[in-house]
């Protein structure tokens, strides 16, 4: 009892939280680590998908092809750019924060937001010409005769992934604005900076799968 | 230089990063490139490879794996392996479903469909 209260007394703006059942060192571990175990659901909840779109690659392979040729590879090549751009300043805001360097991190995370909604708006283009076209699951040109079903199963893996990982974008950029505003608050420094070490991470992962999703959707399709 | 959380000196990765950062815009540019050569069903083979080395490099150096202890490395591999499992049971599957009236569920893929079509 004495010793929490004096570890309160102790305790300044930016140290790492109190924990009771473990040291600041330990918790931090756990937290990477629960982290890398609520990947690891994600990796499954897109292995799911990328088992559906593995499979009927492999059922419809010219149809496929034929519908992935329609995708324009490189708006999709430009998002791949503007995401890998995007991690690297992920990992330099880490790489400030653990220096010492709030101000900087604050800047290398708003621009990783940033990079987070242009790759949004250039999706947003990529969709609306999908629509354009018809080419949106649930419309009447979609449904009708006029298309292959094997198609339509294209675009309907085409929208479910990259929506799924756009979702994830979003959450990726509010939890980095987040992290932002508490570096530059000061709640996060070189003395706690778990959660923006955590935030990065998820991030990497978004662009992790759209390393993947790229290839399989706009270039071997 | 600075000292971290965990009370360790830190030295700033920032060169490193960089290189790391060119070198996945290489890929993504040879990726792009190779997928204008047609290798057919290959070309996905190659793709996935040239993928599996970039998800490495941001798995190892960006998101600090190559730092991390054991249990975390078996965070990460097992719903690769997970993975694998489904998709290999997947393709197991599928070739031995049939319908009740004896007829395949699914036909067999469009390319080598062609050839016992032909016998009709």
């Amino acid at each position: 009892m004495s010793h929490s209260d004096s570890a309160h007394s102790d305790w300044k703006l930016g140290d790492p939280p109190i924990v009771h059942h473990m040291d600041s060192h330990t918790a931090y571990d756990a937290a990477r680590l629960g982290m890398w175990l609520f990947l690891a659901t994600e990796i499954l909840l897109f292995g799911g998908l990328f088992a559906a779109y593995l499979f009927y690659h492999w059922m419809y392979f010219a149809e496929f092809h034929h519908a992935s040729k329609s995708l324009n590879w490189q708006l999709g090549g430009l998002n791949t750019i503007v995401l890998l751009f995007s991690s690297y300043l992920a990992v330099m805001a880490v790489d400030s924060v653990k220096l010492g360097k709030s101000e900087k991190a604050y800047k290398y995370l708003m621009a990783t937001i940033g990079c987070g909604f242009i790759f949004l708006i250039i999706k947003a283009f990529e969709y609306h010409a999908k629509y354009s076209h018809g080419l949106f699951p649930g419309m009447d040109t979609f449904n009708s005769e006029a298309h292959q079903v094997e198609y339509k199963m294209f675009f309907g893996l085409y929208f479910c992934m990259t929506a799924l990982h756009a979702f994830h974008v979003i959450l990726g950029m509010g939890l980095l604005l987040w992290a932002a505003l508490k570096v530059r608050a000061g709640h996060f420094s070189s003395k706690y900076y778990t959660p923006v070490e955590v935030g990065a991470l998820y991030w990497h992962l978004v662009d992790l799968i759209w390393i993947y999703l790229f290839p399989l959707l706009y270039l071997v399709g | 230089m600075s000292h971290s959380q965990t009370g360790s000196t830190y030295h700033s990765h920032g060169a490193l990063y960089l290189k790391v950062f060119w070198a996945l815009l290489a890929l993504t540019v040879i990726t792009v490139a190779v997928s204008r050569v047609d290798f057919g069903t290959w070309n996905i083979v190659v793709a996935m490879v040239i993928a599996s080395i970039k998800a490495l490099m941001v798995a190892l150096i960006f998101m600090h794996l190559s730092h991390e202890d054991k249990v975390t490395w078996l965070y990460a591999i097992f719903p690769l392996i997970l993975m694998g499992v489904l998709i290999g049971l997947v393709f197991l599957d599928n070739p031995y479903r049939v319908n009740p009236d004896g007829s395949w569920e699914y036909p067999l893929p469009k390319s080598t469909e062609a050839a016992p079509a032909a016998h009709h």
